[in-house]
């Protein structure tokens, strides 16, 4: 197989977020057109210079990209939307750095968020996929609980992770969120209060599960002499690796489409898992944390519990981890939960952090997961990012 | 074990009666074929023509090999429980209000995972387990793993009860008991252990020394119900109709003539007012009742059942009119289902072959005794099923039916010769 083009010059830039609430009365267009009008501000930018788009959203319906882009008043030369979940947000940067490196697109903003009403994670989880409302919702697990409820199962009895491994992680995020003001889960979690929460699909608890809320999150994907031009601080985009649908005979997902392309990506990047200073992931459940140390080369197959014991996980801990949170403490808006950690290391590597700071970031990695179709998440994604 | 199911406690009658809400019914088009299965008593999954590979969740195309040739096969569902957990937060109120369920992902040996709620009488996984497929409440296709060996009561699971109609502590209407199969369902429906029987009188002038036996049952009442007469109908409904868990119709108007060999339409007017209008009549008047009490507690209504005819799915010329009568009170009985589904009362439909009795004289065995027909009714109560075919006469035109209902017709038809 040919080798991978390098990314060469392409960059992430404006790091923006639209503040997180539990639940909102506004649509899905509301939160992109927040995202989008950040951006702007962000870059100091006229609308009319972003030329490209990249979408990813549950709630928009009936409405795409397309949708999107008159509501918006774009006027778009390239346009693409995502519907990969919590993958959007890499697949995003990967299609919109080939678009920028081509020429096909200058400006491309890669923009995810959600509304949620106060039925709405329900009714879209009754409809989510065919197989799922044909095969899942029927039982009373639709939704991640009970399909997350038996990864854990699955992986604490075929390795011997315990609770307090996945408390311990929990714990840590709680901890970098407390310092970050946009994160909704703002009191303090000990290991105690997680470990004695109440049941949720057991072996899963309380603060196991992703609380849904509303909310954006955006960033802008550019060449390097462009964002140097608008006078923006940037990170560079060293590699980026997208898998869907791996290992499909595995009976439970125990491991994740990382582990397939991990080796490309560090060699696209030029540096090593060692190279790296903090690590972003898809946190909706603990387990699935453990399944991407595992998969991104940061401990072996089956090893995760032991590396989370041999870790501290806060941002000046041993292991720099999800830094703002978490989606597990700062909430999960829908498809945005994906684009959280990019937006995140952007911040992290271009030293515009809002809480917790890593000390001298150089590179950061971050996962990208998503889509429980039927039994398990079919995509996964990562990219390698670099501070200027 | 689990323990089976005690005789539930009386209703306070201060209490309001719940209404009834449902999991989920919506499904694909392709995924109706498991509950078409699953309606009949089967577990079926789709099976590639070219590559041979089970499917599992239903699909179009084989995961394999591309092959849009899938066909429904009966499976063994011999697999392993590899996880599993307890739902104690869902989504949906129907499962809110029955909390919490055991739901598990279960490895089949024909190579797919099947996600299905957990008899609890299955031990800790991971342990070999056989998946069976039932109707839950929506009248749609579940799965649920049962241990390998032996076939479990889904009744003694507190849980998946409620994918039954088990006839135990339910208070039923047998519509007429002057038939043998009246009286013999009677019997059955006691010794599964029904709380209370009214059974039907049409005819008080005719003695029938079956009939005069039952009287002599415990917890069993005999009341006037003649289904070709709408006020004896309307009546017996006012009386009784906020009381019946489980209607189970049996009555049944049968005369043997091709349509030629009798002049007149008055014995079909017959037939048809039994078979079809009575049916009509039973079903407005109890119907509104049944639902009503459809979330009623452990008592509530639960099912209807429609002694029908193997005979309803095509036409046997040699029983012309009556298998005609029969056809149409199939077809209302799918009207009667539409309507009774969204509170989730179950209709059962009965198919019978050939009946040990006056009226299939003329017919060679196999032939069903009316104690068979009866076991079969409340076999179907008990399991989880909307559609029987009891006896082999009525399996062997089925498979008949499903395979080509063509051919079946031209075979009746030589049949008549």
């Amino acid at each position: 197989m040919p080798a991978r083009l390098a990314y060469d010059d392409v960059v992430l830039a404006a790091p923006v977020t639209v503040p997180y609430t539990r639940y909102s009365i506004r649509s899905a267009h509301w939160f992109l057109g927040r995202a989008m009008a950040g951006l702007i501000a962000a870059a100091k930018i006229p609308k009319a210079r972003v030329d490209g788009l990249a979408v990813a959203s549950f709630t928009l319906a009936p409405d795409t990209a397309v949708g999107l882009t008159q509501h918006l008043g774009l006027t778009l030369r390239w346009l693409d939307h995502i519907p990969m979940g919590g993958a959007s947000g890499i697949v995003s940067i990967r299609r919109a750095a080939r678009a920028v490196q081509t020429g096909d697109a200058e400006i491309v903003a890669c923009i995810a968020g959600d509304t949620n009403h106060t039925d709405s994670f329900r009714r879209n989880t009754a409809s989510f996929s065919q197989f799922s409302q044909d095969a899942v919702y029927p039982y009373g697990s639709g939704g991640p609980n009970a399909s997350f409820a038996f990864l854990t199962d699955y992986y604490m009895r075929k390795y011997g992770a315990r609770r307090e491994d996945f408390g311990k992680l929990c714990v840590a995020q709680r901890n970098n969120a407390l310092k970050n003001p946009l994160a909704l889960l703002k009191k303090p979690l000990t290991l105690d209060q997680y470990l004695n929460a109440r049941l949720v699909a057991d072996p899963l608890r309380l603060f196991d599960c992703v609380m849904p809320c509303a909310g954006a999150e955006g960033f802008l994907v550019m060449r390097r002499a462009t964002a140097e031009n608008l006078g923006l601080r940037y990170a560079r985009l060293l590699g980026a690796i997208e898998r869907h649908n791996a290992f499909p005979d595995d009976p439970v997902q125990y491991r994740g489409g990382w582990t397939l392309d991990r080796d490309e990506l560090y060699e696209q990047a030029g540096i090593a898992p060692d190279d790296i200073d903090f690590l972003e992931t898809y946190d909706d459940y603990p387990v699935i944390n453990a399944l991407q140390f595992e998969g991104l080369g940061f401990c072996r197959e089956g090893d995760g519990a032991s590396f989370i014991r041999a870790n501290t996980f806060e941002a000046a801990g041993t292991f720099p981890f999800n830094t703002s949170g978490g989606q597990l403490s700062v909430g999960q808006a829908g498809a945005a939960g994906g684009h959280l950690g990019i937006v995140e290391a952007i911040r992290q590597l271009t030293g515009e952090t809002l809480g917790a700071r890593v000390p001298n970031a150089r590179h950061g990695l971050v996962s990208g997961f998503g889509m429980i179709n039927y039994d398990r998440g079919i995509c996964c994604g990562a990219a390698v990012l670099a501070a200027a | 074990m689990p323990e089976p199911a005690k005789q539930p406690k009386r209703k306070n009658p201060v209490q309001r009666t719940r209404a009834p809400t449902l999991p989920p019914a919506s499904r694909s088009r392709v995924a109706l074929g498991l509950t078409a299965a699953a309606a009949r008593g089967l577990f079926e999954l789709q099976v590639c023509q070219d590559c041979g590979a089970v499917q599992y969740p239903p699909r179009e195309v084989c995961r394999a090999c591309l092959s849009h040739c899938l066909v429904w096969r009966l499976q063994d569902g011999r697999g392993e429980l590899i996880t599993e957990t307890v739902l104690r937060a869902p989504q949906e109120l129907y499962f809110r209000e029955r909390l919490p369920w055991r739901v598990g992902n279960i490895r089949l040996d024909a190579g797919v995972n099947v996600i299905a709620f957990v008899h609890a009488s299955v031990g800790a996984a991971p342990c070999r387990v056989r998946i069976d497929a039932a109707l839950d409440r929506a009248g749609q296709a579940v799965l649920i793993a049962v241990p390998p060996h032996g076939r479990p009561d889904l009744s003694d699971d507190p849980k998946l009860r409620e994918m039954t109609c088990d006839p135990r502590s339910r208070k039923i209407l047998v519509t007429d008991g002057k038939s043998a199969v009246g009286q013999a369902a009677v019997r059955a429906l006691m010794e599964a252990g029904a709380d209370h029987i009214w059974i039907g009188e049409a005819e008080p002038w005719k003695k029938d020394p079956g009939f005069e036996a039952l009287r002599d049952l415990p917890e069993v009442m005999i009341v006037p119900l003649d289904v070709t007469d709408g006020n004896s109908v309307r009546e017996l409904a006012g009386e009784i109709g906020g009381k019946v868990d489980i209607l189970v119709n049996t009555c049944d108007c049968h005369r043997t003539f091709s349509i030629v060999s009798r002049r007149g339409v008055e014995t079909a007017q017959l037939e048809m007012d039994v078979n079809y209008f009575g049916l009509l009549r039973l079903a407005q008047e109890f119907a509104p009742a049944l639902k009503a009490r459809a979330a009623d507690g452990a008592t509530n209504a639960i099912a209807w059942v429609n002694l029908l005819s193997i005979f309803a799915l095509s036409n046997y010329p040699s029983h012309g009119t009556y298998s005609a009568s029969k056809a149409a009170a199939f077809s209302l009985s799918q009207a009667l289902r539409a309507d009774l589904g969204p509170a989730g009362v179950r209709v059962i439909n009965v198919f019978p072959g050939p009946i040990d009795d006056e009226w299939d004289q003329l017919e060679r065995p196999p032939k069903l005794s009316p104690a068979a027909v009866a076991t079969a009714i409340v076999d179907a109560l008990k399991r989880s099923v909307e559609d029987v075919y009891p006896g082999d006469v009525a399996q062997d035109w089925l498979a008949r039916h499903l395979a080509n209902p063509k051919a079946l017709e031209r075979e009746l038809s030589e049949g008549a010769q």
